[in-house]
């Protein structure tokens, strides 16, 4: 498995033609406590930068773009009960949704984990 | 930034002579001119930073929006005691050469509130109206001393005032054109201002002067800590017991100190300060206040003694009459809002297919657990527990007129 991060501050892990989708650890924290978190339903099909899902703090109402195309096959309904969830563990039980792949080669542009600590780094 | 004291100074001059038509046309013109302004520097600039708060552009200066979180500030605040940067505001004073007699007749006519009436030592609520009744600032006024004695706070005035940070260049720009030559009118830009609120604010507030301890809710008075001259009333905007502190910028940094050395203080950020406020119910100026909407529509006629309602005098006194008498247009409610999202400002409010109103504050209330709001609907739909809906993001969720404030209030009133 490998993990993908984008400069919308997500991360994506592709197993398979599956890619699960979530907010890194600085974007929560720029976020502050969120409060909500409003997913995909299942079957709905994105193309990459389409809005995916929103991200409601204590703050302000964010979105977050569907960083790759494709499917939904899933999303996070622990995230209904425990919002929360994104502050404490966004990059791994905080994921927002998984999605069916479109097309691999979206992913060639990402970043890598150390691409991306550089990348926040230079903000 | 040396040209920034410069550019600021020509602001008011610019929206005065933008209300006499003389200058730009566009309002929007004003605002991308007061967008382009640098962003200024409060006293306690280095305080908050050091304090590891996270720093955002508001009102014209740099603000601290958190610390740790807004959850846990907010949830400190209601807990035990909450000390809010509030120097952005407008500190003003009014003196004259007749002890006070002028400064009352002349604010009465700008303020619809009983000045004339204020006794020494006092508070109270207010705002300045526009000729068409509508809110153009909501501010406090207090009596710094006894008229016509020596040895007031505040080098004499006969009032001290404190107005909006975002609109106090506007403030200062209508005051200067409708005061009279024998009025002169302070603003004390060098003077900070200090919140601290919370059910441990009496307590933490005593440990440092004592005598704080006797006053209670709109009370103020003159106090000196270490030498330096404070101005501090039982007041506040969050709902809580508390206080708002005038301090000399030059000593703000030292009672900051102080009272965060207290077990019962933690400095809390712009974003609690929000939701505190929306939670206590108390409107906020820009948001659910503004030129468009009027006092009687604001619930807000608790401002306007009985005398000043029936002898009138003050600009906007005919919209208020005739709202007194007809009822407002449309009204400022609370919404309780079912489910977890959040309705923000801005979301449009329904009866059905009708389109009723707009929520003007609104998000997660972390004492109530749940979503508030706060908005204007049209004065059919305003009645309490009224079955409304909210559009947000192409989705109706289900509100209700709710009463305000979502938490109780809990200052010290006189036992």
């Amino acid at each position: 498995m490998s993990r993908y991060f984008t400069d919308e501050h997500e991360w994506i892990d592709v197993a398979g033609d599956i890619a699960t989708v979530g907010i890194t650890d600085y974007a929560q924290e720029q976020l502050g406590d969120i409060v909500f978190v409003e997913l995909p339903a299942e079957g709905t099909t994105f193309e990459k930068g389409d809005d995916a899902a929103v991200v409601e703090s204590v703050k302000a109402a964010s979105d977050v773009y569907a960083p790759i195309s494709g499917e939904v096959v899933e999303a996070n309904g622990a995230l209904e009960d425990e919002p929360a969830l994104v502050n404490s563990d966004a990059e791994e039980d905080g994921w927002f949704f998984k999605l069916r792949i479109a097309d691999a080669s979206e992913l060639e542009g990402l970043m890598n984990e150390a691409a991306y600590k550089k990348f926040v780094a230079s903000l | 930034m040396p040209e920034a004291p410069i550019r600021r100074l020509r602001w008011p001059v610019a929206a005065s002579l933008l209300r006499k038509g003389l200058a730009m046309t566009a309002i929007d013109d004003v605002a991308a001119l007061e967008a382009e302004l640098p962003l200024e520097a409060l006293p306690l600039d280095a305080w908050h930073r050091a304090k590891g708060a996270r720093m955002v552009g508001f009102a014209g200066y740099h603000m601290p929006i958190q610390y740790e979180g807004i959850m846990a500030e907010h949830s400190w605040t209601r807990e035990h005691a909450g000390l809010f940067d509030v120097s952005h505001m407008g500190q003003l004073t009014f003196s004259d050469e007749t002890g006070g007699a002028s400064v009352d007749a002349a604010l009465e006519t700008l303020l619809p509130s009983d000045i004339k009436g204020l006794k020494p030592f006092r508070q109270r609520y207010s705002m300045l109206l526009d000729q068409e009744g509508g809110i153009l600032d909501d501010l406090m006024v207090s009596r710094p001393g006894v008229p016509g004695e020596e040895g007031g706070a505040f080098e004499g005035a006969a009032i001290y005032m404190v107005v909006n940070g975002a609109t106090k260049y506007d403030d200062i720009g209508w005051m200067i054109e409708h005061l009279p030559d024998d009025v002169t009118m302070n603003h004390m830009a060098d003077q900070a201002l200090l919140a601290l609120q919370g059910p441990e604010a009496g307590e933490a507030m005593a440990a440092l002067i004592p005598e704080t301890a006797d006053l209670i809710f709109m009370q103020s008075g003159p106090f000196t800590w270490r030498g330096v001259p404070l101005w501090i009333s039982r007041s506040g905007y969050t709902g809580e017991d508390g206080f708002e502190i005038s301090v000399p910028g030059d000593s703000v940094a030292l009672l900051a100190d102080a009272l965060c050395e207290l077990p019962q203080v933690k400095p809390i950020g712009l974003g609690a300060r929000d939701s505190l406020r929306l939670e206590a119910g108390l409107p906020l100026y820009g948001h659910d206040l503004s030129p468009a909407v009027s006092t009687i529509g604001a619930d807000l006629g608790f401002a306007i003694q009985k005398r000043r309602r029936e002898e009138g005098g003050f600009i906007g006194h005919a919209r208020v009459q005739k709202e007194l008498a007809d009822g407002p247009g449309s009204k400022r409610v609370g919404l309780k809002i079912e489910g977890r999202l959040p309705a923000r400002e801005g979301a449009q409010i329904y009866a059905g297919d009708v389109l009723v109103g707009e929520v003007t504050s609104g998000g997660f209330a972390p004492s109530v657990g749940a979503p508030i709001a706060m908005g204007w609907v049209s004065l059919p739909y305003s009645a309490l527990d009224t079955a409304l809906e909210i559009e947000v993001r192409g989705k109706r969720i289900a509100a209700a007129v709710a009463p305000m404030p979502f938490v109780p209030h809990r200052y010290r009133r006189k036992a």
